[in-house]
Order: structure tokens, then sequence, then C-alpha cells
């Protein structure tokens, strides 16, 4: 798989990262040596193999239904790069 | 310099509970050696005043019990600690102040242990070489041009520099052991699941581990033994009782088979490698352990598929980074889309944010099932390898790496070459297993170079009892300088 | 308004279309923490108040299950008639919006937690089945405000986590009033069950509704357009024909239509292209490696199926068969858990019919009036049952009791009480009649004549005569008999 320019430009919109045009052209040499590499995987026949959902083969543990958390607005506005007293602030979004 | 803060963490806790030593004495040896080493860029954020503080409480009302009993300690910067900024080597958390502990920090500060300050590490845990840190890359006190490994690089390089008595770090792929191996230190990637993963700055779920990084065996025993533990606020935390790891250690392993995997020979691997193996072998033949060859096929595809995995998972576990709750936020850009794609890519650092693609990529619409769930099959072949084997050993000897430190800068400009660094460490996240990398000798350059042994789910045991045994019976050294005081 | 024939196609200018739809019903699960973390989910709380690090997606932290909510979707999985799956998979959901903390949704994709089921609704041209596609759980997201300033939006967080179920139809509906029906339903099948208080005010009940058209005949789908977040059934009908007829327009002008996300104007009633959903096709799921497979045990889903109360569709044939009801009366009466139970407690104690039709007139109509729900009626269910008795009885006029009725409402009191102290007894003792009719006729010489000379419509101002004397209370049957008597010799 070799990865061009508006492949970048796709996954990047996808990630929410704005690239340098500039920077493009070596991320699209560097992203396709490294696709690559990864493509070394074609070489096997996985057809009957079953995907690794989980490391652990024990069963999801779950909670009691219980409030034992929240009521820290403080706490959770504290680190936000811009808030007023009681929301976060974003800029103005147009749905 | 103190004689005293060369020692391992084992003694330092005996000259404590002898008191011989106030924890607010050690705290300052620390100190002022850490002041004197800034060359190694080791640290991030000192927190002294916090240190002596805590120290003198500490001596006020000792608790001799406890594990690591007011002895001070840095970590590496991706635990989040209570009122101490953590960034994950990243511009995009450079004024992050967590208002809560890690689950791992915690259990380490209940046994006694005081925090020094957050170590240096690759941004968000992406690195082999301590390079792509927004900080700047550390350096391996082995040698003024080299690096110290990574991604827990700093914590490294401060535990061979003596600026903490032991440290911890966090495995991805062999962030722990690749560093350890570089700089003549131990390290342990406890199985998936024995530390907690709650509060740890997250690289990719399925893989990242905690686990020590100390002087020696013995050491690393104490450190595994006072992080590890069930924790319900992680799904995937394993529930199991605590283990006396430091009071069971033995160094008696006769009898038990060690495997040799033929796979992990690779080309142009130096041939001092190959001498140290050898050299390992034999001496795990002469304490009566039985070597017996074995194979693990799929060992050369488990970097391919840990470069699906590792950024398919962090593209998405970094996607919480856009500057709306806490970090960085771009000033630039006019609506909410924009503000996003700026705050991103100024906040992330160019390896990071390769793999962000890379993941968004692998995932995305019509590629999923050729790259991501393909990587899930061959990851489990690789478990299957593994799991197979394990009928027939107990443990599995290999390098810790293909190479000994190499040079700043000598890889960055290659992705491949840096990923390779990898190659025997990555199979063991992908399994879930436990693996330590113990210092096995130096190679022509005088630089230290590690041997790994791979254990069982969940017999960390068993392989801190063998590296004890060879750790006593290899008499490795490492040859400090202190070129940089 | 009923029809007993479906007939919704929309003629364009060239071709008749019929309308297909599909349903993503967003139900907010009842419980008291949320699906994650152990934030509280109360409606209406200070912004931000309710929000934990877990929910607001600080760096470390991680998911981990709400029992109860499981519990929850097994039960309305049961409800809906459908398969619980016994393993299930929670996978994540990527894509940025300013109240989607984590960058991704927790969602289920693959391996929901409950797999096909069916619903039935009650249309008057008979009972019509819609399909249950899946139910999975999943998060909610969080509340972006954009009108409290006017060069920024602010985020709440207080959904942020909430337990959903996702609800996805078959796309078996085919008309306004038959989405009508499935909501209606669903709210009620999960109101009896508890799993969702089904409150469209506080947007506890959501829908994204796929419409898509196609000629009459037509066998294939036709493109289809999904409106997001619709929170009320008025607003999902006029969505649904406005999108449809503009959909009918592009087709029959030859013009292609475009899948894609819209959103429904509630000021303009109509619908548009949603700007800010334009990329977010690509999801990128994949499960979230901080949570395990879901496990569920086939004891567990024994245990619940035993603990369901009595459903809606099985309690209507109970009514219609023990009670004598016909399909609407039945219909009407189940359609929430405290009418039916009301209507139960009426019906043991009084005429079972008669008592249905005063519950589903005079009842309702007071307590729509006052704008209550039946479990604050001012009439407890056994005054209600004495009123009803008391009709049957005779011993009260329906005319009478309209008035007993609206002094049971004021008081609260008992009727009896009320009948007693008012001296409301209906008259029925024929002595004391025949002396009142005769009074009033001698009085009313000159019109006994006119009746007798044929004008035989004066019989009602007699009877009404009657009434006026005895203040309401005369026996109308035996007044009649009576007069009739009387009137004759
Ligand atoms: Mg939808
Ligand atoms: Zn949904």
């Amino acid at each position: 798989m070799s990865i061009d320019k508006d492949k970048i430009k796709h996954i990047s919109k996808l990630a929410r990262i704005s690239i340098d045009s500039k920077k493009s052209d070596s991320l699209a040499k560097d992203l396709t040596s490294i696709f690559k590499f990864i493509e070394q995987l074609n070489e096997l026949n996985t057809d009957k193999v079953e995907p690794l959902s989980s490391i652990l083969n024990t069963p999801l543990r779950s909670r009691e239904d219980q409030i034992n958390d929240g009521k820290i607005r403080d706490k959770i506005l504290e680190n936000s790069p811009k808030k007023n007293e009681e929301f976060f602030v974003v800029p103005k979004v147009i749905e | 310099m103190s004689e005293i803060i060369k020692k391992n963490l084992s003694e330092i806790i005996d000259l404590i509970k002898k008191k011989e030593i106030k924890s607010e004495e050690l705290a300052n040896l620390y100190i002022d050696k850490v002041n004197k080493s800034k060359k190694l860029n080791s640290y991030i954020t000192t927190c002294f005043e916090h240190t002596i503080q805590q120290s003198k409480e500490f001596d006020k009302k000792p608790n001799l019990n406890s594990l690591l009993p007011g002895v001070p300690l840095a970590v590496k910067d991706l635990f989040c600690t209570n009122g101490f900024k953590t960034t994950a080597g990243s511009k995009m958390l450079e004024n992050f102040i967590p208002q809560y502990e890690s689950t791992v920090t915690e259990n380490l500060w209940k046994e006694g242990a005081i925090l020094l300050g957050k170590l240096n590490c690759d941004e968000y845990a992406m690195g082999s070489s301590n390079e792509t840190s927004y900080f700047g890359n550390v350096i391996n006190p082995i040698a003024k041009d080299t690096v110290p490994g990574g991604s827990s690089g700093g914590s490294a390089s401060a535990l061979a520099a003596d600026l903490t008595p032991a440290t911890i770090g966090t495995d991805t792929g062999g962030s722990i052991r690749q560093p350890a191996s570089f700089t003549g230190t131990v390290g342990l990637k406890p199985t998936y699941g024995l530390c907690s993963r709650w509060g740890i700055v997250a690289f990719a779920s399925s893989l990242d581990q905690a686990g020590p990084m100390t002087k020696s065996v013995k050491d690393c025993s104490i450190m595994l033994e006072a992080m590890a533990g069930f924790d319900n606020k992680d799904s995937t935390s394993i529930e199991k009782k605590k283990e006396n790891y430091s009071k069971n250690l033995k160094t008696n392993i006769k009898g038990l088979k060690i495997g040799i995997p033929k796979e992990y020979r690779v080309e142009n691997m130096p041939k001092e490698i190959d001498e140290l193996w050898n050299k390992g072998k034999s001496i795990l033949k002469d304490l009566g352990a039985d070597i017996i060859d074995i194979s693990l096929p799929h060992t050369k595809y488990a970097l391919p598929t840990y470069y699906i995995v590792a950024p398919a998972e962090a593209s998405s576990n970094l996607a919480r980074y856009d500057g709306v709750k806490y970090g960085y936020r771009s000033s630039k850009g006019n609506d909410l889309i924009e503000m996003y794609e700026n705050t991103r890519s100024e906040g992330f650092g160019d390896e990071v944010k390769r793999r962000i693609l890379i993941g968004t990529y692998v995932l995305s619409s019509g590629y999923y099932d050729a790259y991501y769930l393909k990587a899930q099959k061959v990851r489990q072949l690789i478990k299957k390898d593994f799991d197979e084997n394990f009928g027939k050993v107990d443990a599995i000897l290999t390098p810790s790496t293909p190479s000994s430190a190499f040079k700043i800068g000598e890889k960055t400009n290659d992705p491949i070459s840096m990923y390779l660094n990898d190659i025997f460490t990555v199979p063991v996240n992908l399994a879930g297993l436990p693996a330590i990398s113990v210092p096995a000798g130096l190679d022509k350059k005088g630089y230290p170079l590690g041997l790994q042994l791979i254990g069982k789910t969940l017999d960390e045991q068993n392989i801190l009892n063998v590296a004890y045994a060879f750790e006593k019976n290899c008499n490795f050294k490492n040859e400090l300088k202190n070129w940089w005081l | 308004m009923s029809k007993d024939k479906f007939d919704y196609f929309i003629k364009g200018e060239k071709n008749k279309y019929e309308v297909i739809i599909g349903l993503e019903v967003h139900a907010q699960v009842s419980s008291n923490s949320k699906l994650f973390s152990g934030s509280a989910t109360k409606f209406g709380a200070e912004p931000n108040s309710q929000v934990s690090l877990i929910d607001s997606a600080f760096p470390g932290m991680l998911p981990v299950i709400n029992k109860e909510c499981i519990n929850q979707a097994i039960r309305t999985g049961l409800g809906l008639n459908a398969k619980i799956n016994n393993n299930s998979v929670f996978d994540r959901k990527n894509y940025f919006y300013a109240d989607l903390p984590q960058g991704y949704q927790i969602s289920q994709y693959k391996n929901p937690i409950v797999g096909e089921g069916k619903v039935l609704l009650d249309m008057p041209y008979g009972s019509k089945e819609i399909g249950i596609e899946r139910l999975h759980l999943e998060q909610d997201a969080g509340k972006s405000i954009h009108d409290m300033d006017p060069s920024s939006t602010y985020v709440d967080l207080n959904r942020s986590g909430i337990a959903l179920m996702e609800i996805v139809s078959k796309p078996d509906l085919r008309s306004p009033e038959e989405v009508n029906a499935y909501i209606k339903k669903l709210r009620t099948i999960m109101r009896y069950l508890g799993t969702c208080d089904g409150n469209m005010q506080e947007g506890s009940l959501r829908a994204d509704v796929n419409v898509s058209v196609r000629q009459v005949g037509d066998k294939n789908f036709g493109t289809r357009c999904e409106i997001k977040n619709v929170n009320s059934i008025k607003f999902m009908q006029l969505a649904i024909e406005y999108e449809a007829n503009r959909q009918v327009e592009l087709l029959d002008e030859g013009k292609k239509i475009e899948q894609e996300t819209r959103l429904f104007d509630t000021k303009k009633n109509e619908t548009r292209s949603m700007r800010s959903k334009e990329d977010a096709h690509d999801y990128r799921y994949f499960p979230d490696p901080d949570l395990l497979p879901l496990k569920i045990e086939q004891k567990l889903i024994d245990d619940l199926k035993k603990t369901l109360p009595e459903l809606p569709d099985n309690k209507k044939e109970r009514f219609m068969n023990d009670y004598g009801l016909n399909s609407y009366e039945a219909n009407v009466l189940v359609s929430e858990k405290e009418i039916s139970n009301y209507y139960e407690e009426v019906a043991k104690l009084s005429d079972k019919k008669l008592a249905a039709t005063w519950m589903m007139g005079d009842l309702f109509a007071m307590l729509n009036d006052k704008g209550l729900n039946i479990s604050k009626s001012p009439i407890s269910a056994k005054n209600f049952a004495e009123l009803i008795q008391s009709i049957k009885s005779g011993e009260i006029s329906g005319r009478i009791a309209k008035e007993v009725f609206e002094l049971m409402v004021e008081s609260g009191d008992n009727p009896k009480k009320i009948i007693e102290s008012k001296g409301m007894k209906q008259q029925s003792d024929p002595k004391e009649l025949e002396k009142i009719i005769n009074e009033i006729l001698t009085k009313n010489k000159d019109k006994v004549d006119q009746y007798k000379s044929g004008k035989e419509k004066l019989f009602g101002f007699f009877v009404g005569q009657v009434m006026k004397q005895s203040s309401g209370k005369a026996n109308p049957q035996l007044t009649n008999e009576i007069l009739k008597k009387l009137l004759k010799g």
C-alpha cells in the first residue's frame, strides 16, 4: 500500500490533525515504508484464525449501581483552557 | 558524592530500618545529585519541597514495617500524580496537573515511598530512544552521545545515574525492558492485568503495563510487590491475592526447563549478543536448569502486528486531547474543527502524529479487515506459540534487544530501524506475558546488554527467581564514569 | 381520524410513492448511576455537577460497567420478545465533537447485547408487527449549548456517559401514524418494565429517523436520509412528512437522493443537511480494549425473565377475556401500567364494562383537564368503584352521577357520603313518584288536554317537570312508566 498526499489528507482530517503540506511528502514516504513493513502479515493465511478479543480470559466485571462520584465541577473545569464557572467553552459550533 | 545512593534499594531500605539514615537525609542526597545532573535531562519535574516535607513527616513517625519506608522515588511522567504536573512528555500536557493519583503510585506511597519527581519519557510513551519527548532527549549515563532507550528513558537514565534508588516505567512494546538493557539495569514487565492501569496516561490499552525498574533483581521483587495488586477501577485488572515476591525470592532453579527460541537469532545481530545469550544459557545450565530448544514460529510477525494494534488503540486513546477539557489549546482557528486540528497539530510531536495517522488508517472504513482484524488474528497465533511452548518449558530466555545503546540521532530519520529495536520485547506484550530484562554483560564499547526471561501468565515469581540466580552468577558490573557531573 | 385501510402514499407530479421508515430509538436506561461511572443521572441538575473524571475523559481514566444497566437491557430485550446474546462486545465509535469528551463513544457494534425481536402495533386497519433489528447499550454524549453566547458554544457533560439503549427497528414502518404507534408502544413496554421512564421532554426517549421513499410496487429500497435526534413524536411525524415529500420531489424531477445526516428544524418544520456531521461517517469502530467481552449467563436471563411484570400485549388479551372489553377499550386501559392497575382495582369491585366506559370518559377527561397522572387522581380507585356500583344498582342516575363525580373530585370524599349528605339518592319509590306526578298533572291541566288530543311531544315537558320537582333524583325509568300510566287514565 503506498500512501500518497491525498490519503494523508483524508486520514488527517479523520484524526483532526492539520498536516503542513510541506511535511506531507516526507510523512507519505514514512508511512509508505511502514505499511510495506506491516504488510508482511499478508504472508500468513489467517482464514481459520479467530481474532484475539482479549488476552485475559476472565469475564467482564461489573459494579453495583451506586452514586459515588460527580459533584466535583471545579475539579473538572480546573484544567480547561477555556471555561466559565459552569461550562467548558469552545468555539461556536454550527450544526 | 555519597556512596549511599549508589547502593541498591534493598540496601538503602536496610539502612533506614536500622536507623542508620533518616528519610530526610536520604532525600537530600538524591536532591543534591539530581540538581547536579541536569545534563542528563532525565527529570521533567521535581517536587523537592514535597519530598522534604514528606520525609520529615516520615522521620517523625517512621513506619518501618512498610515495603518502602521513607524511600524517595521518581516515577515516569506517565503516571498521574495528584497536584503534580503530569506531561506524558508532551506539549499537549505541558501544564496539566491531575487532581488524582494513579493506583500504582498510590500503592507505592502507601508502602512508605515519597515522590521525588517525574521522569522524562518519549511523548505518550511512543519511542524507543526517548528522543520524541517534547522536553528534549535524555542522555544515557553510560556515554554522553548515547540514548537511554525508551520510552521509559528518563527512568532508566535516572536510575543508572543514581538519581532515584528505583523507579517505575510503563511497557507497551518494550519500554521498560529495552531501556533497562541499554542502561545496565533490571526492568520487569508484569503480566497484563497485574498492575492497575488506572491513572496512567494510556498509549495502547491492551498492551500497556506498568512495571519496576531497579538496580537489582531483589529490588525489582520489592517494587513489584509494592505496586501490583487488584484494582476494581480497572476492568482489565486481575483479581488475585498479593504475592510476597521479595520474601519468596530464591536462587535454586534446579530442574527448571528454560526454552531457547530459535527465531530470536535474527539476521545482522551483533556477534556479542549471540555470545551473551550463550553465556546466559551456560550459566543457567550450570545452575541445574534444562536448556531446551523451542520454536516460536510467528515471532517475525510480532512487530508488524504491534505496529497495527498499538497505533490503532493509540489513535483512539489520544482522541481525548482536543483542547477542551485540559491541556494545550491552539489559539488559531475559526471554528471548533479548526481548533481541534490546530490544537492536535501543534500539541503533538511528529512521532505521535505519525502513529495516530497509522492507527486512524488501519481502522478506517475499507481497511479494518485488511489491517486491524488481520493483526488481531496474528496476535492470536503469537499467543498460541507461547501457550504451546509453556507446556514444555517454565521460562524462555532471549536477548532483550538486538543492539546496545545507539547514538543520539542515529535512528531518528528511519522509523523502521527504530521500531526494530523492540523486536525481542514486543511479542511478550502481544501475548500479555511477564518478562524481565537482566543485565548480562558489556559489549566492545563497554555498553551494557541485557537478557530477557519470559514467563507464563502470572508466573512473575519464577522469572524473578531465575533472574536472581542468574544475577548472582553473572558478575555484571556497570562502569559509570560520572562524566556529567 | 381513524381509517380502516392503510392509505399513506405520497403522490408526486408523476408517480405515487410509498414511505419506508426505520427508527433508531435512544432510550435512557433507568439507573441511579452512569453506564461506566458512579455519577448520578438525575435530570435537571446544575451544569457539570454530575460529572466524574471518567465522564470527562481525564488521562488514565477507565470504564467499569454498571450491573443494573446490563440487567435493564436484558429486561427490555425480553419485553421486545428478543434474543438475548450470551456474548456481546463493547466497541469504540470514534468521532470528534465538543460534547464527546473521550473522542469516542463506547457502544456496541457487531455484537450487541440483544438481537432480533418484535413489537406489535394496533392500527385501525389491523395489527401490524414491527421487527426489531437489535438493541445495544451505549454512552450518551454531553450537551452543547449554542445560544448562551454569540461566539461560543458551552458544554455541559451531565449527560455524558449516561446509559442508553439504542433500539433499532427494521425498516417496517410506513407512515407517521405507525411511527406514532410504535414509539408509544415501545414506551409503554419500557415503562411497564421500569427500564426507561420514556419522558420525552427530558430527553429520555429520542430517535434517529431513517426515511426513504420508493415507487409503489418497487421491491428495492431507495436511498435513505437519517434525521438525527428528534425528541418528540409530533416532530418525528412532521419530519417524516417533510422529508418524504422532499425526496419525492427530487425523484420526480429525476434527481438523486444523497445519503446524508439531516437535522429537523423545529421552528421551520423542515429538515436540512447537518454541517457538523459531514465527514463523520467513518467511525472506525473497534473493540474497546479497556473492557472485556460481556458474558451473560443463561441463568441470569432466566432469573430476570421470572421477575418480569405482565406486559401490555398479554394484559390486553386478559382484559378482553376476563372483563369483556373490546380491543379498543383494552388498548387504552393497558397503555400505562398505572392506568391498568387502577382499572383492575375498579373492575374487581364494580361493573367491568361500565367502569371502563366511565374511566375512559369522565375520569380521563378530568385528569387531562387537570394535567394529572392517574396515580395522582383525586378519586381513589375504591371510591370510583363505589360510584360505578351506585350507578349500576340504580341508586343514582347517570346525571346525578356526574354531579357526584364533580363533588368527589373537589372533596376526595367517598360517593356514599356525598349521596347521603346531599340527599342525592334516586327517587325510586312509586308511591312518592305518583304523588309528585299527580301534582304536576293537576297544575298543568291544559297541557294534559293538549297531550291527550295528540300532542305527544309534551311528554318530555312532563318528565322535565318531574325532574325539576325532584331535583333530578326521580328514577327516569319509573317516571316514564308512571307518567304514561297516569296520562292514559
Ligand atoms: Mg443513529
Ligand atoms: Zn446510538
